[in-house]
């Protein structure tokens, strides 16, 4: 049935958190009234979806969240969920009754109910999910909000300590889970609950089972404190106390075996599962309840109880049979009963005595003999004693565990050790009730009972006299009262038939009902022997905390963190670029290596081709200058002209494999480059500090190894056959374009927007260099126009060079015209012409000085960046305004005299933005610098330090 | 030699020596050695155009316009642009490299943390 209300249902809890953001930490009646008011209905609305559950339908509702990754918001409210949310919110609804007794006025009672909210939503969302991503979400936000219960007083170093480490350990069952779940839907092919739970043949068929199961029992066993994951529970205990009843009693604790009752159908039924699961199981029961016993806080003993009931789960999800796991489902209905009563009774007794230390908590039970009662009728539900919830649920697990039915030594070694968990069961339930209420008097002092026991206020003992009197009322007519809800349960865990069970008393004289015998007269034989032997109370504490490795673990893992930034984090640059260099060299290395058919597909084809002597003695001149450019880096001077000579073999191979247009763009860049190189040295150390040793050889090691990497890609890449969308370009570029140049036509026009972006940039570069260096003034003279162009106004003036230039600057802008015109059809257009310009305008300064040049031709280059940026972008929008897309080119011929026919497309105009941009942003890097060697500048700088 | 494996020595080459120098503690090596990576770079994106020699990209009388008569213009107008951009980003190392010098009496790449 669909039904929006379970979603409300889920929502309200949250409203509720929001809600109470706004409520001032002072208004505690308020706030608990509010928390109350969202839980009560929360539960109505299960109420009202109940019914349908009960008729043996499934309520849904869903909403698309994610399709394309077959992720829904779904939710799904079965048997299972619902024995679930009536947990969540019927024992939620009596801790927030029981809170506001609890919390002292110095505690924010909105903010801990807020946080409880999210814990309650979030826990509902995980029992309530029909989507293994969103069950996986949800159970992440059960850990965050646990944590900030945990850690609710944030003044104590303890609950600091306790939510930090029950966070790390249930946060990363979380993602264990998570990978878990991802590894079930790429095996099943869904998410969605329903298929998953179809698909046990498909899943456990898959090669990915036994990691899925590892995964997904790893997220289980942290969540449900298994061994070894259990140490963080008793941490937790740090909580307040109504916490420890909500989360580390009915509902937190559980999801881990919610999560195995729930995958129980897909996941169970196999040999892997049994032997892990039971493991797990039958190793926490015995430590959990043997441990309990020697504990001296009463939560201490109530949390490894909580450990050694879910280890009895757990073995019962592990024994693997369907009659287990209705016993297992039946024992998380009692024991979440037994438990969250039991820890509000120490939530009780911890308030109205100041204490919680069974050294000094003795004889309560003539200060609280209520009190005294409610706890003793739950301990003796813990412990399994007859009438009581806990004894039906323990007699059905000595059922299975006589009847295990695998290796010999296992069908002996359980019923054993169950019986031994049994008798460690019932004696440290006695020890709860014996040293609490009996035992002599309370031990009074300011470390220990600070205050005169009493009775607690009367609505604190309504939630244990509610929780009580269903643990009798169930251990006395089971069929009746919890019947109903255990059948749609189980049967819903099961997701098959129930097998034939009966809810009774009193099954007649057989080995289970031995076990329980021997289970009670020996625990409590057992305590009385402990007490009066060893004396409980003088043991100081037990070895073998897991804190202590935990803590261990967590301060070596930071040290290593810390290391490891320290090493790769040092602030220098140098050390930067190694890692980065050295990771590119090992990821493409290791791709190669392990993946040689993706990396290189393809024939290889033998190259036949051989370089002729003359390009070979270039290409070795080129490397050669490159090399020396590296080695003589310390002398900056020479080092650049080596530098410039490669740029020319460069230019070279550009010439030689057919590409003129990028072969005149290197020789002009080239030039301006160097000039720019030479006049930044003006102001610069003419040679570079020695650093340690004339080559440092890890830098040189890992420079040859990317080298021989680079060299060994182009090989293979060259060898290999091509397909190119060339083709495409050729063909159109006349027809489409309106001009022969392909590279031009290309720049211009089929990527004419990438164009203006890089022309943008060129002249944002020259406009930083501006800004970089306006205001500035040299501090001292450095300059000393030891070196080549001297841009500064010159005294001697070659009259040559000064009457040639002008000549020259004319002739120069003719050419740069030319090639700009036929650069659609021939090598040119904007970059080139826009270049040559530039070389001719610094030979002008070069000649008269950079005042007389500026003078002459009254330049401001940032405007012509500005107009060049304009007309490229004023094209692009021509042709939008008319209906094309953005930069779209239209040509026409027209016939000049002498040029002939030229085609003026609209492209002509863009690459006119192009020119001017080039000019503006090349000369105005380039005029700047200049600008610093002028005398005034200095002098000024001068009269300032004066 | 053949060609593809003087070109491919060729563009490793240029590399090398351009992060040698990359790995230098002085800006205005490190900005050499930048040059010549983009050098490398450059070239290779040309090169993975195939070699083509004497078959300019320019379409001229009734040649059939196939890779086998023309030279790849695609990474050819990729490279145009990234020369001329990288002038600009040499500028624009430059100038901080000047005013770098300037205010802290070094040009070491740490500037004023340097050691």
């Amino acid at each position: 049935m669909l039904s929006p209300v379970i979603a409300l249902m889920l929502a309200l809890p949250f409203f509720g958190a929001l809600a109470l953001l706004f409520v001032s930490s002072d208004r505690r009646r308020l706030s608990g009234w509010l928390a109350g008011g969202f839980t009560f209905g929360g539960c109505m609305l299960l109420m009202w979806a109940a019914g349908t559950v009960f008729d043996g339908d499934v309520v849904r509702w869903r909403v698309e969240w994610l399709p394309s990754l077959g992720v829904n918001f779904g939710l799904r409210l079965d048997g299972l969920a619902l024995l679930f949310s009536l947990l969540i919110l019927g024992i939620g609804l009596l801790v927030v009754l029981y809170s506001p007794y609890y919390l002292s006025p110095a505690d924010s009672s909105p903010r801990f109910f807020s946080y409880l909210l999210v814990f309650m939503g979030a826990m509902l969302g995980v029992v309530l999910a029909d989507n293994l991503i969103l069950l996986a979400v949800f159970w992440e936000l059960t850990s965050l909000s646990s944590f900030l219960l945990i850690g609710f007083w944030r003044h104590r170093e303890d609950a600091r300590q306790g939510a930090r480490m029950a966070l790390a350990v249930t946060g990363l069952g979380g993602l264990a889970l998570l990978a878990g779940v991802l590894l079930i839907g790429k095996a099943v092919g869904s998410y969605d609950l329903d298929i998953v739970l179809a698909s046990k043949v498909v899943l456990q068929k898959s090669p990915l089972f036994a990691p899925i199961l590892l995964l997904v029992l790893l997220g289980a066993f942290t969540k449900s404190a298994q061994f070894p994951f259990h140490f963080w529970l008793p941490h937790a205990m740090a909580a307040p106390t109504p916490v420890s009843a909500y989360l580390h009693s009915a509902t937190m604790v559980k999801a881990g075996v919610f999560l195995l009752a729930r995958l129980y159908p897909v996941l169970g039924d196999n040999d892997l599962w049994f032997w892990i699961v039971s493991t797990a199981g039958i190793a926490t029961l015995l430590m959990g309840a043997t441990v309990a016993i020697f504990q001296h806080d009463l939560k201490g003993l109530l949390a490894y109880s909580t450990i050694s009931h879910l280890g009895l789960i757990t073995l019962l999800f592990g024994l693997d049979t369907p009659l287990a796991v209705v016993a297992g489902v039946f024992h998380i209905i009692n024991h979440a009963v037994f438990k969250a009563s039991l820890f509000m009774a120490a939530g009780i007794i911890d308030h109205e005595t100041g204490s919680r230390d069974m050294r000094h908590l003795n004889g309560l039970w003539k200060y609280m003999p209520i009190t005294a009662t409610l706890a003793m009728v739950a301990s003796a539900a813990m412990a399994g004693v007859p009438l009581l919830n806990g004894f039906l649920s323990k007699e059905m697990f000595f059922v299975e565990a006589v009847a295990v039915d695998s290796h010999r030594l296992i069908e002996i070694a359980t019923p054993i050790a169950s019986t031994i968990a049994g008798i460690a069961a019932v004696a440290y339930s006695m020890r709860f009730i014996h040293d609490v209420f009996f035992n002599g008097e309370p031990v009074f002092g300011p470390n220990a009972v600070s205050k005169t026991p009493h009775e607690p206020p009367r609505f604190m003992r309504v939630p244990v006299e509610v929780l009580v009197v269903l643990c009798v009322v169930v251990g006395v007519f089971p069929q009746f009262t919890v019947g109903p809800l255990l059948a749609v349960s189980a049967q819903a865990t099961l997701n098959a038939p129930l097998p034939a069970y009966t809810l009774a008393i009193w099954h007649g004289f057989n080995l289970p009902l031995l076990m329980s015998v021997i289970a009670l007269a020996g625990g409590v034989g057992l305590y009385f022997a402990l007490q009066k032997k060893l004396n409980l109370h003088t043991i100081v504490k037990l070895p073998g905390d897991a804190k202590l490795l935990f803590d261990v673990f967590i301060e070596n893992l930071t040290a290593l963190a810390a290391a490891v930034t320290r090493w790769t984090q040092n602030g220098r640059l140098q050390r930067y670029l190694w890692l980065i260099v050295a990771t590119c060299v090992l990821v493409v290395s290791a791709a190669f290596a392990l993946f040689p058919s993706t990396a290189m597909p393809g024939r290889v084809l033998v190259s036949s081709e051989f370089a002729n002597p003359t390009v070979i003695v270039i290409a070795l001149i080129g490397m050669a200058c490159a090399v020396f450019t590296a080695i003589n880096h310390q002398q900056r001077m020479t080092s650049l002209l080596f530098l410039g000579m490669t740029g020319l073999v460069v230019a070279f191979a550009f010439v030689y494999f057919s590409a003129p247009d990028l072969a005149l763009t290197q020789l002009l860049v080239e030039v301006v480059t160097i000039i720019l190189m030479m006049l930044a040295l003006n102001f610069l150390p003419k040679t570079s500090k020695a650093e340690a040793g004339a080559v440092r050889w890890p830098d040189a090691a890992l420079a040859g190894l990317a080298g021989v990497g680079i060299t060994w890609i182009v090989y293979q890449v060259l060898q290999r056959p091509f397909n190119s969308i060339a083709p495409y370009f050729l063909q159109t570029t006349v027809s489409k374009g309106g001009g022969a140049n392909a590279v031009n036509v290309i720049i211009v026009d089929y990527r004419g927007f990438d164009t203006l972006g890089e022309i943008a940039v060129l002249g944002m570069a020259g406009l930083i260099v501006a800004l970089l260096l306006r205001d500035f003034r040299l501090p001292n003279t450095p300059f000393d126009g030891q070196f080549g162009v001297k841009l500064a106004e010159s005294a001697r003036i070659s009259l040559l060079l000064n009457t040639v230039t002008s000549l020259l600057l004319p002739m120069a802008l003719i050419v740069s015209i030319y090639f700009y015109l036929r650069g659609h059809n021939q090598p040119g257009g904007g970059f080139i012409a826009g270049l040559v310009f530039a070389v001719a305008l610094i030979l002008q300064y070069v000649a008269v000085g950079q005042r007389a040049a500026e003078a002459r031709a009254r330049l401001r280059y940032p405007i012509w960046i500005g107009w060049g940026l304009l007309f490229a972008g004023v094209t692009g929008l021509g042709s939008a305004l008319v209906g094309f897309p953005f930069l779209t080119s239209t040509f026409k011929y027209f016939s000049f005299p002498l040029i002939g026919a030229v085609p003026i497309a609209s492209a002509m105009f863009f690459d006119l933005g192009v020119f001017l941009t080039v000019i503006g942003g090349t000369m105005l890097a380039l005029a700047t610098l200049g600008r610093l060697g002028q005398r005034d500048v200095i002098a000024s700088t001068k009269e300032e330090a004066v | 030699m053949s060609l593809t494996l003087l070109v491919a020595m060729g563009v490793g080459v240029l590399m090398a020596c351009g992060i040698y120098l990359l790995l230098r503690t002085r800006l205005f090596d490190v900005v050499l050695g930048l040059t010549l990576i983009s050098y490398a770079v450059n070239l290779f994106i040309f090169f993975m155009g195939r070699l083509t020699v004497g078959k300019p990209p320019i379409i001229a009388g009734s040649l059939p316009k196939t890779l086998a008569h023309y030279a790849d213009p695609l990474p050819q107008a990729l490279v145009l642009t990234a020369i001329v951009i990288s002038f600009g980003m040499t500028a624009v190392l430059l100038a901080i490299g000047v005013r770098a010098y300037a205010e802290n009496g070094h040009d070491h790449v740490d500037g004023d943390q340097a050691p």
